[in-house]
């Protein structure tokens, strides 16, 4: 697809879909409903909240009712939703939360949604903030998960059509042509030559990451987080792959009307394992930020066979405190290896 | 006749509740009140010992209740004790006979009954551990025959505040149950122990090769009713637990109820200690 008209297919979109992206605000990066397609920012560095919040909306109405109880409804009402320039760390954060809300009981809310929203994802060519990983995490590319896949040739879009879904978006859109063999060599140029630009940040490869967290689950680094960690919250908040959330009703001031909204929550938060009695299972901080990388490093991967992390570092951009997954998980192998003997000289001499 | 966790998988979304009619309520002690529960008369709860239901208060919210009643006795009803203690449970206790909730369930994994047949079967309660215990005490009582020797711990703060006394008092005068009370606090009246529940064990003997322990109580009986079960060497898989945490969904989904890797609701919250053994997050 020509560069030139990208804005006269979003605007086809348009018509039938609330289209969203990347735009540029204050200075940082947000995902929104487009009004102009100039305001389209599709090389960017990750977005404040990732565009989860399409599909898992902050406060999201279940049930409606009325309070005497004479009327009560499910609350099921989506708008058919394209997210466009979607990085391909949020096209995998999207992937565990569909095995999430797709695992055991359906969670027909998540899936009505789900199924109305076009994912559409852009190849990131060049690292974007210091505090990401995605090399170390398998993320910084996607092979499915999205509806369209863009790369960025220069003065066109290489389009990958991924799914069905996908191919609809292009339908009936003329200015979008098949590629030729040589833009498949040009493509596959692009591609391989990115990789030299992606640094790897973990010192360990990420196969070993369950069973080092494992053998870390009593290690003093956790009272040290705990020790400097705010219970904010903000981690959680700006993750694409949190999905934890609460539940509560609410009545309107006519006390006729009422619903049950469901919104996100916060493992880091004190009162988020507090039961009516008042105790507290995970009371201490130091508990808690143990239990957020033992749940995205372990206990997912266990449980349903996909790391819970997708290493595009915004916890760490947005902790106040500076607490990143690159030094936690650094310190914590570095931590191992002493154990294990292994002097820190050594380790640099075969780096 | 619907199950209602099939009605609910069914319906529209997982979040909907069932309207159920409070058939009766008895007031058990100063806190705690027993809920007869009646669901549309199509639908059948079918649960298990040891299971809950997440109950509805339109306007207030949703709380998950253990389920006190055994499914041997449930004939298209079930019974909830419920300690005032929350805004859902408050709200609770100011419902009349008549009055409409919402329930969604059953949920999680109950006791293994299949499992216990033939076994010796010992209950150690503490407090509202009884809530969901007699629901497997009179599952088990009404099929009398699949079980040995049926003994039963149960300890409460006062006289008081014991649960279900005139069922304590059918089991105390039958001769295949062997019941055991004690009170941190007694009063003038009373004949039975007194101290902490773990005093009652110096008063039974069993046969650890064949005996099935379910413990269910406050946060900080289970460590040392387990200490107890230990010195008697009974099996780990054997001794069976069940935890009560926060839980917003009941379907695997909101996070609250994490115990370490594992989802109370879902997992449990019915355990076998060598589940739950090594896991810090279960006796935190």
């Amino acid at each position: 697809m020509p560069k030139g008209v990208l804005s006269d297919w979003v605007e086809r979109l348009q018509r039938h879909y609330r289209v969203v992206g990347p735009v540029e605000k204050h200075g940082q990066y947000v995902f929104e409903e487009l009004t102009s397609t100039d305001d389209l920012c599709l090389v960017y560095h990750p977005t404040v909240l990732p565009p989860k919040k399409y599909i898992v909306p902050p406060r999201e109405t279940l049930v409606n009712y009325r309070l005497d109880g004479t009327h009560i409804a499910a609350n099921i009402n989506v708008k058919p939703t394209v997210i466009l320039g979607m990085h391909t760390c949020d096209i995998h954060g999207v992937k565990l939360l569909d095995k999430i809300f797709d695992t055991g009981f359906d969670d027909q809310h998540y899936q009505a949604r789900r199924e109305q929203t076009y994912l559409v994802s852009i190849e990131c060519l060049d690292t974007c903030t210091d505090d990401s990983f995605c090399r170390d995490m398998g993320t910084a590319s996607a092979t499915d998960g999205q509806d369209l896949h863009f790369i960025d040739l220069g003065e066109a879009y290489a389009i990958n059509v991924v799914t069905r879904k996908g191919e609809r978006l292009l339908e009936g859109f003329h200015h979008a042509f098949d590629a030729l063999p040589s833009d498949m060599n040009r493509i596959n140029r692009i591609l391989s030559e990115k990789w030299a630009r992606f640094a790897y940040r973990l010192d360990f490869d990420i196969y070993l990451l369950p069973e080092l967290l494992e053998k870390s689950y009593n290690s003093d680094l956790w009272n040290e987080l705990g020790e400097i960690c705010l219970a904010c919250g903000m981690c959680t908040q700006v993750c694409p792959t949190c999905y934890c959330f609460d539940v509560t009703d609410e009545a309107d001031l006519a006390l006729e009307n009422g619903k049950r909204v469901r919104r996100w929550d916060s493992c880091q938060i004190h009162q988020f394992a507090m039961v009516a009695g008042g105790h507290n299972f995970r009371e201490r901080l130091a508990a808690r930020q143990r239990h957020r990388f033992m749940r995205k490093g372990k206990y997912q991967m266990d449980a349903i066979g996909m790391v819970g992390c997708v290493g595009c570092g915004r916890c760490a951009s947005s902790c106040l405190v500076n607490i990143t997954p690159i030094n936690v998980l650094n310190e914590l192998y570095a931590r191992d290896m002493a154990r294990k003997g292994v002097e820190l000289m050594d380790r640099e001499v075969l780096a | 006749m619907k199950r209602m966790i099939e009605e609910l998988r069914q319906s529209e979304s997982i979040y909907m509740p069932v309207p159920a009619r409070i058939a009766e309520i008895r007031q058990l002690t100063e806190l705690e009140s027993l809920f007869v529960v009646e669901l549309p008369h199509d639908v059948t709860l079918h649960h298990v010992p040891g299971q809950f239901v997440q109950v509805s208060l339109l306007g207030v919210g949703e709380a998950p209740i253990s389920i006190s009643s055994s499914p041997s006795r449930s004939n298209g009803i079930f019974e909830l004790c419920v300690r005032r203690v929350g805004d859902v449970t408050g709200a609770m206790h100011r419902l009349k006979a008549g009055n409409m909730v919402g329930i969604r369930g059953p949920f999680g994994r109950g006791f293994p009954v299949q499992q216990f047949r033939g076994k010796d079967i010992l209950f150690v309660a503490g407090g509202l551990g009884m809530a969901p215990l007699r629901s497997l005490i009179n599952e088990v009582l009404d099929e009398r025959g699949n079980y040995g020797r049926v003994i039963i711990l149960y300890g409460a703060r006062s006289p008081d505040d014991l649960l279900f006394r005139e069922e304590l008092g059918e089991w105390s005068e039958r001769e295949d149950v062997e019941l055991h009370l004690t009170v941190d606090c007694p009063d003038s009246r009373w004949e039975h122990c007194v101290g902490v529940i773990t005093t009652l064990f110096a008063e039974v003997e069993v046969f650890p090769r064949n005996t099935a322990a379910v413990v269910v109580g406050p946060p900080i009986m289970y460590k040392f009713v387990i200490r107890e079960l230990e010195k008697i060497h009974i099996p780990k898989g054997n001794i069976w637990l069940s935890f009560e945490r926060r839980m917003k969904c009941g379907v695997g989904k909101c996070g609250h109820c994490q115990l370490n890797h594992l989802y109370t609701c879902q997992s449990g919250p019915s355990f076998a200690y060598s589940e739950v053994e090594g896991l810090q997050e279960a006796f935190s």
